[in-house]
């Protein structure tokens, strides 16, 4: 597959991640020291850990990266609220360790794991992805962690195994969204296991070379970049394989609005909205939205011969 | 209080775009700007069609007719937001694309009731000065009753661009209700009823 093709740039053109650090980290503390000299107050965010042996990869953007302070302040999070700027404000009720993450259904080896164990079950890298919100809106996001695959790989999914069922923590102490009826939790998202096995497919648990903030789905979440953010399930708690198609928490909510595939596509208009242009974050025009955002050279060929509008 | 109570009115009516507008020097509108803007507008609007609906229910639960000076004030402020709001989606979101915008007013429902609205708003604002209010006669009254098919027309606008959650616009469209129920004749009458007992009770 060539993956440099369509979307890598040449390595000499990438900030190396530690120059990038250090350039936001002083831009971090002018900005603290403008808004501590202003507000006699200090900035919002805590210190986020740097994550250890982070390899870049050649799964980069040639787009400028939206902001950290963007992608950690404006989040779709219902589980801390339906406010954009809800999980930020409200996400620092979540207890991320101890974690666990339950690996059953349709496996030879089931396993319940450790979220320090998963952590170290394969290499860490570096991913720039496209994001691209069903509500028309997109970001350039630099991930970290590992390939789904590579946790599937060691469950060994039996014949039955169709679909990946992603799982998101229930609990309203911690997630206090949850106490809103606004969609039947836990939240379920879902794969076809050729999907959830595509060496795009990441479970992330860092963002910009640190530790995943909270309002992201930390600890861990999956990144779909195909598809609308929605289908990339925050703070997972299980991962289920099954038979049956998954009934997703959007489907479930508003089955004419959202189906089960989600995959980003111009030409498939949400019923009250147009699909066709989306504002990147950060830019001032809108921009023409990309087949399977962008990614269609590498993800097409899973689609071949479906009806992509019968099958939004 | 009668001589400075409509210069006072109008700004307490700037401070939402003030507010925006120190937002947009201080970077505080957030990671979308437009988003933010084009919500806040369209906001103000509502809030200012229901304010100039609460005018005449004021007035009889209070029994002071001098509050009638203020309906135009706040009526022209809501045109003005939805001026703002309107602007805002043809040039911040559209980008002047005729075509782009056309096809969105007749296929997005909630893109047709919020251009119905503000179409329907227009008439009323540009009769709304006394010498129009003295040539439309009885006819006035009629056509600025049009108020209530495009405050319903601005909560369903609402309810039809909300994802999921629609506490909000529930809240516009329950207050909605009310003003337009306390119109009718038991609303009317109970709105004298209770008025009359607050002013002459205790005595």
């Amino acid at each position: 597959m060539s993956l440099r093709k369509s979307w890598a740039l040449p390595e000499s053109e990438i900030t190396p991640l530690e120059v990038y650090r250090e350039r936001r980290q002083f831009m971090q503390g002018m900005a603290a020291l403008a808004a501590g000299t202003a507000l006699g107050v200090s900035p919002v965010a805590a210190a986020a850990t740097k994550l250890a042996g982070v390899r870049a990869s050649a799964y980069r953007l040639n787009e400028d990266r939206t902001p950290y302070k963007d992608i950690t302040s404006y989040n779709n999070f219902y589980e801390f609220g339906t406010g954009k700027e809800d999980p930020s404000r409200r996400a620092g009720s979540l207890i991320t360790r101890p974690w666990t993450v339950a690996v059953a259904g349709e496996v030879r080896r089931p396993r319940t794991w450790d979220i320090d164990a998963l952590l170290k079950l394969a290499p860490l890298e570096e991913r720039v992805y496209r994001m691209r919100c069903v509500e028309g809106w997109s970001m350039v996001i630099p991930w970290v962690g590992f390939p789904l695959a590579e946790l599937i790989r060691r469950a060994e999914p039996t014949g039955n195994a169709k679909y990946v069922e992603f799982i998101t923590l229930h609990d309203p102490k911690q997630m206090p969204g949850q106490h809103s009826r606004v969609l039947d939790w836990p939240y379920v998202e879902g794969l076809r296991l050729d999907e959830a096995m595509h060496p795009l497919t990441l479970l992330a648990v860092g963002l910009y070379g640190e530790v995943l903030p909270k309002q992201n789905g930390a600890p861990l979440r999956l990144v779909v970049p195909w598809k609308y953010g929605f289908k990339s399930a925050k703070s997972i708690v299980a991962i289920r394989f099954v038979e049956k198609q998954p009934l997703t928490a959007w489907v479930r909510a508003i089955p004419g609005e959202y189906g089960f595939y989600s995959n980003v596509n111009p030409l498939v208009d949400h019923p009250r909205w147009s699909q066709a242009k989306e504002r990147r974050i950060g830019e001032f025009r809108k921009r023409d939205t990309l087949m399977f955002n962008g990614y269609g050279d590498q993800v097409a060929r899973l689609y071949s011969g479906m009806d992509l509008k019968r099958h939004f | 209080m009668k001589r400075i109570g409509k210069p006072l009115l109008f700004l307490v009516c700037l401070l939402p775009l003030l507010r925006l507008s120190g937002l947009a020097m201080t970077n505080g509108l957030g990671a979308n700007p437009i988003e933010f803007i084009t919500r806040s507008t369209g906001t103000w609007t509502l809030v200012g069609l229901l304010l100039t609906l609460s005018v005449t229910p004021l007035r009889r639960l209070t029994g002071s007719n001098g509050l009638i000076r203020y309906r135009r004030m706040l009526g022209l402020f809501a045109f003005f937001y939805a001026c703002l709001h309107f602007t805002t989606y043809i040039w911040l979101d559209q980008f002047f694309d005729p075509a782009s915008i056309a096809r969105d007013i007749i296929k997005r429902p909630f893109i047709t009731v919020g251009f119905a609205a503000f179409v329907l708003l227009l008439p009323l604002a540009l009769t709304s000065s006394r010498g129009m209010i003295r040539r439309l006669g009885r006819r006035w009254q009629g056509l600025h009753r049009l108020i209530y098919p495009i405050a319903l027309l601005g909560v369903l606008h609402y309810l039809w661009l909300v994802k999921k959650d629609v506490t909000q616009p529930l809240i516009y469209g329950a207050l909605l209700l009310i003003l337009l129920a306390l119109r009718l004749p038991w609303g009317v009458s109970m709105l004298a009823a209770v008025g009359g007992r607050f002013r002459h009770g205790g005595r």
